[in-house]
């Protein structure tokens, strides 16, 4: 008997259906794992079962009460509580403070601190915690934190325990804690649902697993069932007949690639909680390409070769020369170029101009006082906003105002004029119409035709297939396998080798 | 004409000359200019020399907040400044040595440079959020600036240190001339080299900047050692023109001022675009008010009121959200009868994948 079921759920944003017909049931005793690419609808699934969102069809039960949650403190009280991703605690407040806040024990005004301090450590002794509660739990670690948010999710009520991405922060050992308290927790006949990237968690801790894609439910499955392989499939949703062939352009140049001299070699590259040390060749005329799930460590990699993040492993070499890049400053002076995944909050400065976006990379490594001239400035925009076809063809428009296309070729163009050695892509054609995909995809075979080093990080293995020489497979935050990009590659390799991680290619 | 109002300077210029001619109704000699010794006299002339300092601390402000911070320590650093040049040349011997005033002039505006870079290792270097680490320096100033003159207005005569902040050259004041002359270093040094670009880049977005190879913190930095030596300068103003250092009462609330002044000037606190001459605009705006309530007589204690309501009208005014709702019921007769203009400005678009 399910503790918590979901029926024939459908829920509508403004233009999106997030969750179209979903089913789904959570047992008593059990850690459910919930899995999807982002934008499955995972995050929507738990915000309806507990209340932030109302549905406009289908129905939840609790045992066998139909319910309808109107916040989730309603849901906390009937016995379905959350623990998010971040932490939403108060880092200010004691240990506590933050198991009992908005419901301390005592009468009236009075609040019987000596009770609160002697529960809180009771309850954090059963997650064997033993830590001293009456400091501010700012000063503990993540996975402190994230065990202080379950003792008091799971005091609060003890039915059903929602975890999104616990462990999206933590390292090895802190994720073993985790498990085992989920263990005992289990025991206990608590029902845990669990949401998370990190395939290999799923099969250490999940007793069954349910899947969702593009809003739908894809099954229910038992982990012992489904093997990895088939399970990234039914996540990414590629059948495997439709695939069966990539493009011919792939087999473009492999040989000629493979003489060239190498840009960049990293070796061991690697930051602690980010990436673990991978090494990493780039070779002139390359284009590689790096796949693998959402949050394997595709951006981490790309943000380590820029000098957005600094690495504290490992060496890496541009041109046979060995660099540390400590800002994007030093890997723009070193011919690097980025062009980062969010364009709005990391590309883009929107209320400037499509002519000052566009000259603003080259114009920071020559300098504030070396102007570039109005006529080179306004050469420039003109020949990229022709090449990549920016349009409205408008230098002096706000750079906002344009689609999110033209935004991505106007980051390009920005890059494009400092003449990089290495252009890191991450992302570059998600969320863009399929014409400027299409041109983007073009410039890059074109680059690379004409010897840029080029690292093209999709989520589209498809994509990755048709434009690279080598592929490098990342899965949980580790550099798992490099695949060369001959006829014997295709989707199903590629997953295979996320799958295994990387063990039996 | 509706090119001209959507100049983004239209409605400062217009808030300027409508406060000017209200003042012509009240005080009819008011836009007289008279030449005395070869001094030009008049009530513009003493707005413009009143305003110098405000318009120099705004000019610094406004880099400041183009970058998205904001300084609150301007009025405490043009205490601290000039009272260290008043305690410098009261301890001459000669207070009329030239040397030794330009000297206490340099370690001033030395003083202020260090004083804005403290700042801005607080808020570049440490990443303090920069309205509190700021207001570090406004709150201690004060009591540096007490500091420096034991507790006492320090008073100095003399002549040489008078004419920063009282003299005349070509008919005008000096401070008139050291602020125009500041202000269009400022707006050279922003605008024909790359800085100012680079300026608003990082206030548009810092992430996206640094991502791009600016060097944000760096350039964030430099915006306050400039506040930093603006109100420096404002301070060898103030105290020359009344031959005093009151660490407690020089420039108090001048920060507001400022902040004001940028604001009404078109520059958004948010940060980003920024207008120099919008912010000089509104330095005088607000100076031109000031002056009002002294020569309307309007009584002592309803002038901060009075202000107040003229700048939430002023405000106002700028305000398109404001104009649109009130302009809103004679313009729609208009959109009814054109269909072309039932046509709705089409919205930007952004990708919100």
């Amino acid at each position: 008997m399910a503790v918590l079921s979901a029926h024939a759920i459908t829920k509508e944003f403004p233009g999106v259906r997030a969750l179209d017909g979903v089913d789904f049931r959570l047992l008593p005793g059990e850690v459910h794992a919930l899995l999807g690419e982002n934008g499955a609808g995972k995050s929507t699934l738990i915000k309806v079962l507990t209340g932030v969102y109302g549905v406009e069809a289908g129905e939840i039960r609790l045992g066998d009460a139909l319910v309808h949650f109107a916040s989730p403190e309603q849901a906390q009280r009937a016995g379905v509580s959350t623990v998010y991703q971040e932490v939403n605690l108060m880092p200010n407040l004691s240990v506590a403070e933050n198991i009992f806040l908005g419901r301390q024990p005592g009468s009236g005004a009075r609040i019987r601190w000596s009770r609160i301090r002697a529960r809180a450590h009771e309850l954090l002794a059963r997650l064997r915690l033993n830590i001293d509660v009456t400091r501010p739990l700012g000063g503990y670690s993540l996975a402190v934190q994230q065990l202080v948010a379950i003792a008091r999710a799971i005091d609060i009520s003890a039915q059903v325990l929602i975890l999104d991405e616990p462990t999206s922060s933590l390292d090895q050992g802190e994720v073993a804690r985790l498990f085992e308290v989920l263990r005992q927790l289990k025991q206990e006949g608590l029902a845990i649902l669990f949401v998370t990237h990190f395939l290999g968690q799923v099969y250490e801790i999940a007793d069954r697993i349910t899947v969702l894609r593009n809003g739908k439910l894809v099954g229910e499955y038992l982990p012992a069932q489904l093997p990895e392989v088939e399970l990234v499939r039914k996540m990414i949703g590629t059948e495997l007949a439709a695939l069966e062939r990539v493009d011919e352009q792939t087999q473009r140049g492999l040989a000629a690639a493979e003489q060239q001299s190498p840009v960049l070699v990293a070796s061991g590259l690697g930051r602690t909680r980010s990436i673990e040390p991978f090494d990493l060749t780039v070779r002139h005329g390359e284009v590689v390409g790096l796949a693998g799930l959402l949050g394997s460590g595709r951006t981490e990699v790309a943000r380590l070769l820029f000098g957005a993040d600094r690495a504290d492993h490992g060496t890496l070499e541009l041109d046979g020369t060995s660099v540390a890049l400590r800002t994007p400053r030093d890997a723009a002076d070193n011919g690097i170029a980025f062009c980062p995944e969010n364009r709005r909050a990391e590309g883009l400065i929107p209320e400037l101009t499509v002519r000052e976006n566009i000259i603003l990379a080259l114009q920071a490594s020559r300098g504030w006082s070396r102007p570039l001239s109005r006529r080179r400035q306004e050469e420039l925009v003109r020949r990229y906003v022709e090449l990549l076809r920016i349009t409205p063809a408008d230098p002096d428009l706000t750079a906002g105002t344009l689609s999110g296309g033209n935004q991505q070729k106007l980051l390009l163009a920005r890059w494009l004029i400092t003449e990089p050695r290495l252009l890191i892509l991450d992302e570059p054609t998600r969320g863009i119409d399929i014409g400027a995909k299409a041109e983007i995809q073009r410039l890059v075979v074109s680059l690379s035709d004409g010897g840029m080093a080029v690292l093209f990080i999709s989520a589209e293995l498809e994509e990755v297939l048709r434009l690279s020489h080598r592929i490098a497979v990342l899965r949980d935050r580790k550099l798992v396998g490099e695949l060369t990009n001959d006829e014997r590659v295709d989707v199903d390799l590629v997953l295979q080798t996320i799958a295994s991680g990387g063990a039996t290619p | 004409m509706i090119a001209f109002t959507r100049h983004k300077l239209f409605w400062p210029v217009l808030a300027l000359v409508l406060l000017l001619l209200g003042n012509l109704v009240f005080t009819p000699g008011f836009f007289n200019i008279k030449v005395l010794d070869g001094h030009l006299y008049g009530s513009l002339i003493d707005i413009l020399r009143s305003a110098a300092p405000l318009a120099l601390i705004s000019a610094g402000m406004t880099l400041v907040i183009a970058t998205g911070g904001i300084d609150l320590s301007v009025g405490s650093v043009l205490a601290i400044c000039g009272a260290l040049a008043c305690l410098r040349i009261s301890k001459q011997a000669d207070q009329g040595a030239v040397g030794g005033v330009l000297l206490a002039i340099l370690l001033a505006v030395a003083l202020g440079v260090v004083l804005g870079a403290w700042n801005g290792m607080l808020t570049a270097g440490f990443g303090v959020q920069p309205i509190i680490a700021t207001l570090i320096l406004l709150v201690a100033g004060r009591g540096l600036a007490q500091l420096i003159t034991s507790g006492q207005i320090i008073t100095v005569r003399s002549p040489p240190y008078r004419k920063v902040g009282a003299g005349y050259f070509l008919g005008l004041p000096i401070p008139v001339l050291i602020a125009i002359g500041m202000v269009l270093i400022t707006v050279l040094l922003t605008r024909r080299s790359a800085l100012g670009m680079l300026i608003e880049a990082v206030g548009g977005n810092a992430t996206a900047s640094t991502l791009a190879g600016v060097r944000a913190r760096r350039i964030t930095f430099m915006v306050y050692v400039f506040s930093g030596l603006c109100a420096a300068i404002a301070g060898l103003m103030i105290s020359s023109n009344v031959s005093s250092a009151d660490g407690n009462n020089a420039g108090l609330f001048i920060e507001l001022d400022a902040i004001l002044a940028v604001v009404l000037g078109g520059t958004a606190l948010s940060g980003g675009r920024f207008s120099l001459g919008g912010t000089v605009l509104g330095a005088l705006i607000i100076q031109t008010l000031t002056t009002t309530i002294y020569t309307v007589g309007i009584p002592p204690e309803t002038t901060l009121l009075f202000k107040a309501i003229v700048v939430t009208i002023v405000c106002l005014i700028q305000s398109p959200a404001f104009r649109a709702k009130v302009f809103q019921r004679r313009r729609r007769p208009v959109v009814v009868a054109g269909p072309a203009a039932v046509e709705p400005e089409k919205a930007p678009t952004g990708d919100r994948a």
